[in-house]
């Protein structure tokens, strides 16, 4: 639900509901980073219902194409993070699984040279 | 005519003056940008300086593109078992950390045991008592292979986990304790059937049952390779003396940790900025001995330089737990400098067991995205 004004629709309050911290930090640091906002911040009216305003002021551009830019831009990090991930946990299970063959060989070749003494 | 004779004039510029640096920071300000100073009273700097424009009086461009992102971004695992998981986030900011864990905590879905159908309770553990310990019960199966059970649905084969609960402590034999692997799962559903207060039913009506299996569970292939189970077999659940008996059905079903922590998939899921440790001026001889016997966890070395000179080194900043233990006393403050870097996040995430840390912290970014997506649906 958007609150602005109709002549100007630069700056608005956009009222989610069933959202909570989770999501709008997470956009409100996308928002922040768009150089086309001059203001954003959340808040939360009554903690007990679920629902966050965010407001969005911009340097001449639609809130809402600047909103749902940043809802992008989250998107695309969140999948670019996933990525990141599996990459590292797959790199970090081989390199493990190649130390756990070395360790391996190495301990029994240490049980040879005990049974030879 | 006045815009004219001011063209005219020479613009004179800080930055073109020789030994100011172009396009960066000056180093204070990339401090308090990028560390957070953790002095004796309290930390300062912690808020982290997200606007695009905090710097373009300075010429600089505080906006972090998602190039600029893809390119900075890195992870590094430290440790990885069964159950959890210890790895480094580097490039991210505190808001984006803050989500992931908010989702592994409470909104990862996960199946635990809701409905306990009590047919007959006579040990000392009242009913209710023994209902809310079977709910926290960790049971070791994939909760993506289920669905949602809300009000208007039947329980049935895709929604629902049946076990059952038989003990019996005989009279004359010393009292049993009652673990949770005597809870034994029924692939084929629930073996109880409802009463009916109908005094005029007659005998050919089919007894109503509580669920409805379609089909057996044992068919999954999922559950013939790995039978579903409590995670963990020692679990006390109820202790039983002679001549007491237990015998129930527990339906587990599908949730998330917000309705009720029993459906959190996490031991807890935590993260801490990186520690850096600076030695602001060289430390010698006493005074290093000193400071390597203040910090409880070692994060100081000696090391020698010679004619019996040594000198304090920092060798594990990352153990540093912040007790300031090395700031605490005169004038050490000013010897060393505790920091922490904002965007080096070390994440730990310790897994109850339904799923391996890894895929949890997979399926905690893509309900990330999820929300995002609904969010610009909401606003289309």
């Amino acid at each position: 639900m958007e609150h602005g004004s109709f002549t100007d629709n630069s700056a608005a309050t956009f009222s989610l509901t069933d959202k909570d911290h989770t999501i709008a930090n997470a956009v409100r640091f996308t928002l922040n980073q768009d150089p086309r906002v001059t203001f954003c911040g959340y808040s939360i009216p009554h903690p007990s219902e679920a629902q966050v305003n965010i407001r969005v002021q911009t340097t001449g551009d639609p809130a809402r194409e600047v909103l749902k830019d940043a809802c992008q831009n989250l998107m695309l990090m969140c999948r670019h993070v996933r990525c990141t991930f599996d990459k590292a946990v797959e790199h970090f299970k081989a390199s493990n699984a190649v130390k756990a063959l070395k360790i391996d060989s190495q301990d029994s070749s240490g049980d040879d040279s005990e049974e030879s003494e | 005519m006045a815009e004219g004779a001011g063209e005219e004039k020479k613009k004179f510029s800080i930055w073109d003056l020789p030994d100011v640096p172009m396009g960066q920071l000056p180093p204070h300000l990339e401090l308090q940008r990028s560390r957070v100073s953790c002095n004796k009273d309290a930390p300062i700097h912690t808020e982290s300086i997200q606007y695009s424009g905090a710097y373009a009086s300075m010429g600089i461009d505080n906006s972090s593109r998602l190039d600029l992102f893809s390119n900075n971004f890195r992870v590094e695992v430290v440790r990885l078992n069964e159950d959890d998981i210890e790895f480094d986030m580097i490039g991210i900011d505190a808001a984006i950390a803050n989500s992931f864990r908010r989702i592994l905590i409470a909104e990862l879905p996960t199946m635990a045991i809701e409905k306990v159908l009590i047919a007959n309770n006579t040990s000392i553990i009242q009913d209710e008592v023994l209902a809310h310990r079977l709910g926290l019960v960790p049971i070791r199966v994939d909760p993506r292979l289920f669905d949602y059970l809300s009000e208007n649905d039947q329980p049935n084969e895709k929604n629902t986990i049946v076990f059952k609960l038989h003990v019996q402590c005989k009279r004359g034999s010393p009292r049993i304790t009652v673990k949770s692997d005597a809870l034994k799962w029924l692939p084929n559903g629930s073996e109880l059937v409802k009463e009916t207060r109908n005094a005029t039913s007659d005998s050919s009506s089919k007894p109503e049952i509580y669920t409805y299996f379609g089909c057996s569970q044992e068919t999954v292939p999922e559950f013939v390779k790995n039978p579903i189970i409590p995670k963990y077999p020692d679990i006390i659940i109820a202790k039983l003396g002679p001549g007491q008996e237990i015998e129930l059905e527990a339906h587990a079903v599908k949730g998330i940790g917000k309705t009720h922590a029993k459906w959190s998939p996490v031991a807890t899921a935590w993260y801490r900025m990186l520690p850096e440790v600076v030695l602001l001026e060289d430390i010698e001889d006493d005074l290093a001995e000193e400071l390597k016997s203040k910090c409880p966890v070692n994060v100081f070395d000696i090391e020698d330089l010679g004619k019996g000179r040594r000198r304090a080194t920092v060798a594990r900043p990352r153990a540093c737990t912040l007790c300031r233990e090395c700031i605490r006393g005169d004038d050490w403050e000013k010897r060393v400098a505790l920091r922490r870097v904002k965007d080096h996040f070390i994440f730990t995430i310790e897994s109850t067991g339904a799923l391996p840390p890894e895929v949890l912290f997979t399926e905690a970014v893509k309900i990330l995205e999820d929300k995002c997506e609904r969010v610009i649906t909401e606003l289309s």
